[in-house]
């Protein structure tokens, strides 16, 4: 029996390997040479404020295919929903905290696509005839709010959310956009968005997303970006690419902190990925394509450093791009690094940024991945600002009206800028502002003002373009998009617009209702300066999805603060003392009224004779009575007192008869 | 004598005008946090000067006025006043033409005023000439400048539409209120124009009724005639943009429906800030309903005072209509009061009392936070009761003296027989 098994045994372990194989070529066959793919990368930079920047990027992407519903990696929640709501194009990001524009910098393409709004922040462009996007998109917020645990169904309302027409340039007209400056970004909102990738923290570099350090951090920013390709036509599903990123600033904990020196007290924190975040990488993600962790050096930081060289050592002046560079006197890396790329100049700046590359798959569990890097010489430098440093504030007190300022400042970008167009006279920096603002602040757009270098200009000289849409009550928010044309000579730019602050129903009011509302960011972008590294033989940075992001031509943009304006609130614990006193007035109106109206007084005079001459109060009495009675019992039919009271006094008892039939009638059809 | 005294009065008439023009001029130059345009007892959703110029700036690039939630008057207004709101003087306050342009409504308004009452005053002591003086007005083509004040009056706040019974009881009258419920800087904001023509001491009509109904016919055509005139230039000036439903919808509807939840002296404000969803439409009909419930038994009960009904139908009105300001009790104010009414050193002294206690309870609360909302609505409230207060009085204060007149009349021929 033994013997006759195992063969059947074996032949068994054959065919089923034989089959495993032919399903897996034939699945390769059937979508030919796409499929469907994930990277991680992890970008890794210091900030000049002593901080670091580490910024996560995972992307996977589902090739169009027509073979269903059936995925290997890419996320099903997200490509049902992409299916479902024909969403061509979405972005959803949850950040806590203000990305520091001044020290941060704001040019890169890290600060310009990944620096986000307080809050939650949700766009989406849908693929289907305008009538049907309001309704989907309302769906689109509610399965969103599920699928990551967010309130992000409040942008359901119309009056959370706007249709801008021309402040996003991939469509206008299907494009909503909405925030949510209050959402409160926690762990119950990463953890769903780590569920979308295929190890989610379980391997590769997710293992680094330690919550406590992430939640530690000056500024978080997760962020879900997600593009549809092909046409939605022929049963054929949509492509569809994912982006996710989380984006941290961290402080990282100097270990030499108790004994900081006085010399040392200017030198950058030394840190590792151990110490930032208390983990270590062993090794990728078996599903990821590639697995790399880069640092960047920016461009202000290289240029430092070339400067200290030349002080230093004047023979090597090529040292930041030799083989040994990580080990150079001013700082030391703790792992050799697999490749390094410079960035190709560009008009704005002499100066390149560095970028170190690091292979994840050559590590493992035994030899844990720990980039570490070590300064030994202080050095300051600076991070490149934005062309223009947006802020904006409110001004006015009191709670019936103010104003809101947005204030642009020149920073050193502008003059770069600038100076390569001096010789261009008529020198213009176009401006882009989109600027959202509830219903319950209500602007007068009329009273919008323009101030360059705090001197009143005609709103006409510097405003080339302008789109409103005015805020409804209740209905829907008000919208202002303004194109701003800015001599380039100018320091300052403020525009001011001037608003009346609304009073709410008790219920519209949140539950802490005496803190404020929030006006959410306004987004403003410079269309004039584009966001984009190029870095030499890119040839091999095909494959990196970070890299390429990089290279991509996107618009600076930046966004400002999130204003808190406090609105009056009424007594919230008193509609019933309300209710009462007013109906109370009104009723003292009405029956005032119509007695002054009803008295008679020379009756009532003649009456009173009567009633002296004859002396006998029974008769009135008597008939008070009944009446009292009559009114008293409805159901009495109405024809059975006029025999006993006749001969008193007609009319009255007509009247007392005609109330009683009302009443009676009321009483049976109304009630 | 007589000539003289006559003289010595009019004299000081014409000082009061040119005191109360200069206080109005000082009141321009004010600054603009005390700056009655922005006072909530002076400028209400309806009638408010920024939200004219916020809709005319949106009607000149080319956006329909009534896009946003910010004006609410009527269109025509917008082309007659608009132009105002946009043009400066150098050196001088924005709003200084605008301004202006307001004095000379209310010095106009107010003389206007005083027209009525010298009108009034001859009616009163010479029924015959009166009678003679109908058939002048009849014949001077009154009816079409009454309907025409009428039709305007109900386009531009609404109310006025129930001034059309005291119109048609007093046959011949005109009563042309002009409610511009507009501008910005001063309290009496109203243009009152009334012309009309009481009928008599005493109760008993004289006049035959086929008069009055051809009369009636011929207000009923010309105010056909206006309104229909109205409305085609409304439709001219918004044919671009949402058409006359639109305009319905947010000036008719927008009174209606008491969307502005802005505190001013009325108390509905406050009341649909607090009441529960779900009874704001009982209460908003209960609410107009006590304006027209009231409109018949007055009229039973005053019909032989034409003019003293439309004060009592402006007083009721500027109480309880949906945004009230100080301007419509300006109105009442200046119209007539019965002499002999009750209380009115207390109702003096309330109205004194109001009017200082309210901006100090307003600024509790808006600009200092250390108040509460019941503090306003309080003297809201209080001031609501004296208007009540004023109305019953005055209401029944008129009876009474019709009642004193009558018996006059009717003990006379008794006493000659005795």
């Amino acid at each position: 029996m033994a013997l006759l098994r195992r063969p059947l045994l074996l032949l068994l372990i054959v065919t089923h390997q034989f089959l495993q194989l032919w399903i897996a070529f034939g699945s390769v066959n059937e979508e030919g040479q796409k499929q469907e793919e994930f990277y991680e990368e992890l970008l890794l930079k210091p900030l000049p404020d002593r901080k670091v920047l580490t910024h996560f990027h995972f992307q996977s992407s589902a090739p169009p295919t027509s073979n269903g519903r059936h995925h290997h990696l890419f996320p099903k929640a997200i490509s049902q929903l992409v299916q479902k709501f024909r969403v061509k194009e979405m972005e959803l990001s949850f950040t806590q905290g203000r990305w520091n524009y001044e020290s941060w910098g704001g040019f890169d393409s890290i600060p310009s696509s990944n620096a986000k709004p307080p809050g939650v922040e949700l766009w989406a462009v849908f693929d289907v005839p305008q009538h049907l996007i309001d309704p989907l998109w309302k769906n689109l917020t509610h399965t969103l709010s599920g699928l990551f645990c967010a309130s992000i169904n409040f942008l359901e309302s119309s009056t959370a959310y706007s249709a801008p027409e021309w402040s996003f340039p991939l469509a206008s007209g299907s494009l909503r956009y909405g925030t949510l400056p209050r959402e409160a970004v926690c762990t119950e909102n990463i953890t769903p968005w780590l569920k979308l990738l295929p190890c989610r923290d379980k391997a590769g570099i997710s293992t680094l997303l330690d919550r406590p350090s992430i939640y530690r951090g000056f500024y978080h920013s997760q962020r879900l970006h997600l593009t549809s390709t092909g046409s939605g036509s022929e049963g054929m599903d949509l492509g569809i690419m994912l982006e996710q990123t989380l984006t941290v600033v961290l402080q990282p904990i100097s270990q030499r902190a108790s004994l900081v020196r006085d010399s040392e007290k200017h030198i950058q924190p030394s840190w590792s990925l151990s110490s930032i975040f208390g983990k270590q990488v062993s090794g990728k993600c078996v599903l990821a394509e590639t697995s790399n962790v880069y640092l960047l050096l920016d461009r202000g930081l290289v240029a430092e450093l070339k400067q200290l060289h030349k002080e230093n050592e004047k023979s090597i002046e090529n040292s930041l791009t030799s083989e040994n560079f990580w080990t150079n006197p001013s700082f030391e890396l703790s792992a050799k690094p697999d490749r390094i790329f410079i960035e190709e100049c560009s008009l704005l700046s002499k100066n390149s940024s560095v970028l170190y590359k690091f292979e994840v798959e050559k590590y493992s569990e035994f030899e844990p991945f720990d980039l570490g890097i070590t300064w030994k010489i202080p050095i300051v430098w600076l991070c490149q600002q934005a062309p223009l440093h947006a802020s904006r504030f409110l001004t006015g007190s009191g709670n019936e009206r103010g104003a809101i300022a947005i204030s642009l400042k020149s920073t050193q970008t502008t003059e770069g800028f600038m100076g390569a167009h001096s010789n261009d006279e008529r020198c213009e920096l176009r401006v882009d502002v989109f600027q959202v603002v509830p219903w319950y602040v209500k602007v007068y757009f009329h009273s919008l003002q323009v101030f360059v270098d705090q001197q009143p200009k005609a709103v006409s000289d510097i405003i080339e373009k302008i789109h409103i849409s005015p805020s409804k009550d209740k209905v829907s928010p008000g919208v202002m998009e303004l194109v701003l044309k800015l001599p380039c000579s100018m320091s300052s730019t403020a525009l001011t617009i001037e608003f009346d602050k609304g009073f709410l129903h008790i219920d519209e009011y949140p539950p802490d209702a005496n803190q404020g509302f929030d006006i959410p960011s306004a987004i403003v972008s410079f269309p004039n300066f584009h966001a984009s590294m190029v870095f030499l033989e890119s040839d091999s940075l095909n494959k990196s999805p970070l890299l390429s992001k990089f290279q991509e031509w996107s618009h600076v943009m930046s966004y400002t603060e999130v204003l808190l304006v406090p609105l009056t609130t009424p007594d919230f614990s008193m509609p019933y003392n309300v209710i009462t006193i007013t109906c109370t007035v009104f009723a003292l109106y009405f029956g005032s009224l119509l007695n002054a109206l009803r008295r008679r007084v020379a009756e009532e005079e003649r009456f009173l004779k009567d009633k002296s001459a004859k002396k006998t109060g029974q008769l009135p009495l008597l008939l008070s009575k009944l009446s009292a009675k009559l009114r008293g019992r409805r159901s009495e039919p109405p024809h059975s007192s006029p025999v006993s009271s006749s001969f008193i006094n007609s009319k009255l008892v007509f009247k007392v008869i005609l109330i009683a039939g009302l009443a009676v009638c009321w009483q049976y059809y109304f009630l | 004598m007589e000539k003289l005294k006559k003289k010595i009065r009019s004299f000081s008439f014409w000082n009061w005008v040119i005191a109360s023009i200069i206080f109005r001029l000082i009141l321009i130059y004010f600054p603009k946090n005390l700056n009655l345009c922005s006072r909530p007892e002076v400028s209400t959703p309806l009638t408010s000067f920024r939200r004219l110029a916020e809709g005319y700036w949106l009607k000149q690039s080319s956006m329909s006025p009534y896009a946003g939630s910010m004006y609410h008057g009527s269109p025509l207004l917008l082309s007659l006043l608009g132009p105002l709101t946009v043009k400066r003087i150098e050196g001088q306050p924005n709003h200084l033409l605008y301004s202006l342009v307001s004095v000379i409504a209310d010095v106009v308004s107010a003389m206007l005023i005083r027209a009525t009452g010298q009108n009034l005053q001859v009616a009163y002591f010479g029924t015959l000439k009166s009678l003679d003086l109908v058939k002048q007005i009849e014949l001077s083509g009154l009816v079409p400048l009454a309907a025409f004040g009428w039709v305007i009056a109900t386009h531009l706040s609404l109310y006025p539409a129930i001034l059309i019974i005291p119109v048609h009881l007093s046959f011949v009258l005109a009563i042309c209120d002009l409610l511009l419920g507009y501008g910005p800087d001063a309290p009496p904001r109203k243009l009152f124009l009334q012309r009309h023509q009481q009928k008599g001491l005493s109760s008993q009509s004289k006049l035959p009724p086929g008069f009055s109904w051809g009369s009636i016919i011929h207000f009923a055509f010309w105010a056909l005639l206006w309104s229909v005139y109205v409305l085609v230039l409304c439709g001219i000036s918004l044919k671009q943009f949402g058409g006359l439903w639109e305009m319905f919808k947010s000036t008719y509807g927008f009174i209606l429906t008491v969307e502005d939840l802005s505190p001013n002296v009325g108390v509905l404000w406050y009341f649909f800030a607090e009441v529960f969803e779900f009874f704001r439409n009982f209460f908003l009909i209960v609410f107009h309903v006590n304006i027209l419930f009231m409109i018949l038994p007055l009229a039973i009960r005053l019909h032989h005072r034409p003019c003293y009904l439309a004060f009592v139908y402006v007083a009721i009105c500027s109480m309880l209509k949906s945004y009230p300001s100080v301007g419509d009790s300006a109105l009442y104010l200046a119209l007539s009061l019965p002499s002999d009414m009750q209380f009115s050193l207390f109702l003096f002294c309330g109205y004194v009392g109001v009017s200082l206690l309210s901006p100090v309870m307003h600024n509790l609360w808006i600009w200092r936070g250390t108040g509460n909302a019941n503090f306003y609505f309080a003297t809201a409230m209080v001031y609501a009761c004296l208007q009540i207060v004023l109305v019953v009085e005055g209401v029944s204060a008129m009876l009474n003296h019709d009642r004193k007149l009558r018996s006059l009349i009717l003990d006379k021929p008794r006493d000659a027989k005795s």
